[in-house]
């Protein structure tokens, strides 16, 4: 059992819940020890930042800050608080005059940073550490050629943090298939879907939305994957909206990777919770465990 | 006074946009240069020809998804996505309203909610938002929220934060610190 300082980050718990329950769920059987970090608070995000980018910073640093006091590598599942950590990481320690101000104020509330910690994408971890191989011996239920589009979104690998190639990312897909799983191919896997803007600009953002959906039903898939928040919520809940608005008949399920893999690890639907899921996957599901029966009850 | 491309590189992140060479793959790599005024090759254009008021008061980096497609992509090691951040973030400060986009107005509601709750509540920040833009448009929303309500994912009431107070303390701190620069 490995020791982490987990960042589940403010959508995990709210818009995102599944994520948040699912990596939860997940992670004992995959010997991962997640610690809540004590007293986290909004990571930055980007919002704040194309408002205030030193301030964001600062709201970083925080979290960073009490991550390092427990000497754990900080690991988020949110690719877009990722992004944010990793980032504002990145420019405290480019930046000495900028750390210089930040630690000046941390210093009221007791805090001190000296860019130590290692922030990591809970995928990364699950890829590099836990290591597909471990993940097939722990499967319990093969998801018996299930086809999934692997959807990487763009705060995952990119900016270019090394973990995946930002073009051409391979990581998802190895996972689906480790799993017993068929990555489909996927040539939109790595494109936008509009982030926030589906709030301020939605006409905008249901188009890119309309082209995942479609590119993944092209290519046979039977249901969507991703570790984004945002992009869940964006694919899952407004799917509808895409329908209406062009005349569409999209029902295809979108689940966090976590919510597979828990799938495939045996666990049961409500801790994953797939229940939270507002296109139903019970179709998935049902695909995943009759083919399992029909072979048990041919045996 | 700093020129204007002199203020854009001392940002974190606009560090080099004099290496620019205009080559637009920023641009055939947006997946909404359409929607701007100018897209990122050309906004490069125009900070570095000193063009502040044009820049600032476009829908340009509003209209940004943060993607990194463009700084991936760069021959030339520039971030156009963080350039963007740091014009948004110059067009705030510096009091630039942009017609025709209410991602102003949704980041702004973001970032209360967080000052607030120390964390974001979605209900309170969607609240906030259509109140400030457009009160009717959140009945088309309506479907949507309920649905995620349904689903547990729209809790009505914000949790409590405990690092909540320390984060307002540390801000107002920050804000003496850069203020007596
Ligand atoms: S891709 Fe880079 S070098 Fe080419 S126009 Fe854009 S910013 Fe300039
Ligand atoms: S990061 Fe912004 S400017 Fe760059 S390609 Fe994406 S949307 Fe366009």
């Amino acid at each position: 059992m490995k020791n982490y300082s987990y960042f589940p980050g403010c959508s995990s718990e709210a818009t995102a819940k599944g994520l948040g329950l699912s990596v939860q769920a997940i992670a004992k059987t995959l010997d991962m020890e997640l610690i809540e970090l004590e007293n986290w608070t909004c990571c930055g995000s980007t919002p704040y930042g194309s408002l205030s980018e030193r301030e964001a910073i600062l709201v970083a640093a925080r979290n960073l800050a009490l991550a390092e006091k427990t000497g754990l590598d900080m690991v988020t599942p949110c690719s877009s608080c990722f992004v944010t950590l990793y980032g504002a990481n990145l420019r405290l320690k480019q930046h000495p005059q900028l750390m210089g101000e930040v630690n000046e104020a941390l210093a009221i509330i007791n805090l001190e940073y000296h860019g130590e910690v290692r922030v990591r994408h809970l995928i990364e971890v699950v890829f590099n550490e836990v290591t597909p191989e471990v993940i097939t011996s722990k499967v319990k239920r093969s998801l018996n050629g299930l086809k999934v589009a692997p959807y990487y979104g763009c705060q995952m690998v990119r900016p270019d943090y090394g973990f995946d190639d930002p073009e051409f990312p391979q990581s998802l897909d190895i996972l689906v298939n480790s799993l017993g799983g068929e990555a489909v191919p996927y040539p939109l896997k790595n494109r936008c879907c509009g982030g926030s803007l589906i709030i301020s600009e939605e006409g905008l953002a249901l188009g890119l939305i309309r082209k995942l959906l479609e590119n993944a039903v092209e290519n046979g898939a039977q249901c969507i994957i991703t570790p984004c928040p945002l992009c869940q919520t964006n694919l899952d809940a407004y799917q509808s909206r895409v329908n209406s608005k062009f005349k569409a008949h999209y029902n295809l399920p979108v689940l966090f990777t976590s919510q597979l893999i828990g799938i495939a690890l045996g666990i049961d639907p409500i801790s994953l919770g797939l229940n939270t899921n507002i296109v139903s996957p019970s179709k998935m599901l049902d695909y995943i465990y009759k083919v399992k029966q029909g072979v048990e009850s041919g045996a | 006074m700093k020129s204007f491309v002199d203020e854009v590189v001392a940002t974190p992140g606009g560090e080099n946009i004099r290496a620019c060479i205009q080559c637009g793959v920023c641009t055939g790599s947006c997946p909404v240069a359409n929607e701007m005024e100018y897209p990122p090759r050309e906004i490069i254009a125009m900070i570095r020809a000193g063009m502040r008021n044009e820049v600032l008061s476009s829908n340009s980096m509003w209209y940004c998804l943060s993607c990194y497609m463009c700084t991936v992509r760069c021959p030339r090691g520039i971030k156009p996505t963080e350039i963007a951040h740091t014009l948004e973030c110059l067009a705030n400060q510096q009091g630039f309203r942009v017609k025709g986009t209410r991602t102003p107005a949704m980041y702004r509601s973001f970032v209360s909610s967080i000052k607030g709750n120390g964390r974001v509540h979605e209900l309170g920040m969607m609240f906030r938002y259509y109140m400030t833009t457009n009160p009717l448009a959140a009945l088309k929303m309506l479907p949507v929220g309920l649905k995620l309500f349904l689903r547990h994912r729209m809790p009505l009431i914000p949790k409590r934060v405990k690092g909540k107070e320390d984060l307002s303390k540390l801000i107002q701190k920050f804000a003496e610190i850069r203020g007596s620069e």
